[in-house]
């Protein structure tokens, strides 16, 4: 794997604030990881954990009033997270690539698929209108778009979700990108057409060596295409390491009731083991460590100090259970926590 | 199964929609009538107190097979018989709504399905008031109090309105309404899959206690082969409104026979497949408006031949369940035992 090489993208401390009439919440805190050329990296969570506002906030799209308010992301080494509007504009579509999860509201209903891509070759490139045209072909077929020459000019409504979702990665790849953000890709696709996609990502990934930063709730996929994965919990990184070791072997609690909670067809159980209660909301994250009250092993030292990630065998976990000092007197998890 | 032991039997089940243009711009441009097969003869019995499943992809018609169910839609042809009682013959007033009382529905998406102008304990209360199920007022509120215990809220959670709770707890109001009326049999359209993963653990835990508790059945609609494969004691396989496979929960997983069914398991992403390329399926379902001939899958399958293209297969018994498919019958396609590895 390319972990000597200088990572393409580094988000350090990265903060996501929302200012709002009783306070600011604090959506995204003290982000940091990286990711390096041609790498895939996984990003999860559950709803709300802050994963979407994490590559949203990479690729400069916070809704207003939604800010960066700490933290720095920097794409080659060069500092992207403070550009003027216009300049991140330059950025994005022609070094970092944007995917969302549904197809058919990234794609403007009134153009034809060319002209969309065409468009957005030129905006980047200093193409001629036919050499344009041309990529814009190459690039459908690419994505594996059956008989590309006819379709080119059809229209949004013409595809179904699946060559939707090739296009929306076509229209990504226009001005090949270094990283592509891809928010749920695959979300809103029936299964079979899922493997499809994911197998495309992972290709282009190899041949382009294009960095992918892939946010989704389903640990399938990230399984199968992520190289490292990084889990979301409360606008925290609870864990970050290889896959492998994070799916088989995880350090922190909560990603060992995620795991849990999948159901798995080589085992049939009673019942699937529960995270009981739900994660918290923006306004009330609780002191200390924000998974305690869900915690079954949490300790009196989870309620008031807030762990960072630390080495925990061959990832790195947020959760003083890998400290020396270990998690103090065990106090019992929070009983009367309401269920999601 | 013998003949009249079942406890829900569908019968040569179809529905059809007319989805052709307004009739004058028929007449005007010459076009034909279209009508989507959305449910084409679908064969089912269902057992007292087991798990049944529907899976399939979009579009293959479970949703409407769920909705036939429970009477939200007529069929075009074939029937429904619930414990004994013909559904067809429910305008014989009396008999239609105690049946009605005993089957009920979970929907999937918990944003629509509850009325955002209603408090919860009305939402819970108004199957109650509208069978007449409770003696006075104290009654009625101990009811829904009960009710909103068993799914692991707090009778208190009654005064509050639906936009207060989270996905996973407003499917737990939507399983007590559900259970309002003390049903035997619920019908459940992808309860789960507008939850995330660990709500959608707590979910299928509860649902999987209650049936224990109340000794319920279920028709459980899902996408998801690995919930399917956790919760249910058969499973049906359906594609493009026809149910090309079912067999007992074990059998289904481990010794697939349709192509369709291998195609499917192919591609769940599982956990333990880290790494390993997931087979990806060429092509897509067609469209319902236009199937295609003889065995419906033929474009899709490795295995079909000139047979499949012109005959539709007819649903044989083969170890304990039905499988729909030439080469299945014909001996062509081996079967083959599949494993799972644990997650370690």
């Amino acid at each position: 794997m390319a972990t000597n090489n200088p990572p393409l993208l580094e988000v350090k401390n990265l903060r996501v604030e929302f200012p709002t009439r009783r306070g600011t919440l604090v959506a995204v805190d003290d982000v940091s990881f990286d990711i390096a050329p041609g790498e895939v990296l996984g990003v999860v969570g559950e709803s709300g954990a802050g994963k979407s506002l994490t590559g949203n906030a990479i690729i400069g799209l916070l809704e207003p009033p939604g800010r960066i308010a700490g933290g720095e992301i920097r794409l080659e080494g060069k500092r992207i997270d403070n550009l003027p509007y216009e300049e991140m504009r330059k950025i994005r579509g022609a070094r970092i690539g944007a995917i969302f999860q549904d197809p058919l509201t990234s794609l403007n209903p009134l153009y034809s698929v060319s002209h969309q891509l065409v468009e957005t070759i030129q905006t980047h490139m200093p193409l001629s209108a036919a050499a344009a045209k041309a990529r814009a072909l190459d690039l459908l077929k690419e994505v594996g778009i059956p008989g590309a020459e006819q379709r080119i000019d059809h229209y949004p409504h013409q595809f179904s979700g699946g060559m939707r979702q090739r296009v929306v990665i076509a229209l990504a790849l226009c001005a090949g990108p270094r990283l592509i953000v891809a928010d749920e890709p695959t979300t809103a696709l029936d299964v079979s057409i899922q493997a499809q996609i994911i197998a495309l990502l992972k290709k282009l990934g190899r041949e382009h060596g294009t960095a992918v930063m892939l946010v989704t709730h389903d640990m399938g996929v990230i399984a199968e295409t992520a190289d490292r994965v990084a889990v979301m919990y409360a606008g925290r990184i609870v864990e970050v390491g290889p896959v492998r070791d994070v799916i088989k072997h995880a350090q922190h609690p909560y990603t060992k009731g995620l795991m849990g909670s999948i159901p798995s067809l080589g085992v049939r159980t009673e019942r699937l083991t529960q995270i009981d209660g739900s994660m918290p909301r923006l306004n009330e994250i609780p002191k200390g460590c924000a998974f305690n009250p869900r915690c079954t092993v949490r300790g009196e030292r989870c309620l008031v100090e807030r762990p960072e990630l630390m080495v925990a065998g061959a990832s790195r976990a947020a959760c003083w259970l890998h400290d020396p000092q270990g998690v103090g007197k065990p106090v019992a998890p929070v009983r009367e926590t309401i269920d999601a | 199964m013998p003949e009249g032991s079942q406890y829900v039997r569908i019968d040569g089940l179809k529905r059809y929609f007319d989805v052709s243009a307004p009739w004058l711009v028929r007449a005007i441009e010459g076009r034909p009538r279209q009508i989507v097969q959305a449910v084409d003869g679908i064969d089912i019995e269902i057992a007292k107190g087991e798990t049944f499943s529907l899976v399939g992809e979009s579009g293959c018609g479970k949703s409407t097979v769920a909705r036939l169910v429970v009477g939200l839609y007529p069929p075009t042809a074939g029937k429904i018989v619930f414990d004994g009682n013909d559904m067809a013959d429910r305008r014989r007033q009396g008999a239609h709504s105690t049946l009605r009382r005993r089957m009920q529905m979970i929907f999937q998406d918990p944003f629509a399905s509850l009325n955002p102008r209603w408090r919860v304990f009305d939402i819970i209360a108004e199957p109650i008031r509208a069978f007449g199920l409770s003696k006075n007022k104290a009654d009625l509120e101990k009811q829904v109090g009960d009710l909103l215990k068993q799914v692991r809220l707090t009778p208190a959670d009654g005064r509050k309105y639906p936009h207060e709770f989270s996905g996973g707890q407003r499917q737990r109001i939507s399983i007590a309404r559900a259970l309002a009326s003390q049903p035997e049999f619920l019908v459940c359209d992808e309860p789960t899959s507008a939850l995330d993963v660990s709500v959608q653990a707590q979910i299928l835990n509860l649902m999987m206690d209650l049936q224990r508790r109340l000794q319920l059945t279920y028709l459980f609609i899902s996408h998801n082969l690995a919930v399917v494969y956790h919760i249910s004691t058969r499973v049906g396989v359906m594609y493009l409104g026809r149910l090309v496979e079912q067999a007992p929960t074990d059998t289904l997983f481990k010794r697939p026979k349709h192509p369709y069914t291998r195609m499917l398991l192919d591609t769940i992403p599982d956990l333990d497949m880290t790494g390993r390329q997931r087979a990806p399926v060429a092509g897509e379902v067609p469209s319902p408006l236009n199937p295609p001939s003889g065995c419906t899958f033929h474009p899709r399958c490795p295995f079909a031949n000139e047979r499949c293209k012109t005959e539709r297969p007819k649903a044989l018994p083969i170890e304990g369940g039905t499988v729909a498919c030439h080469g299945i019958e014909e001996g062509r396609i081996p079967i083959e035992d599949r494993v799972y590895a644990a997650r370690g």
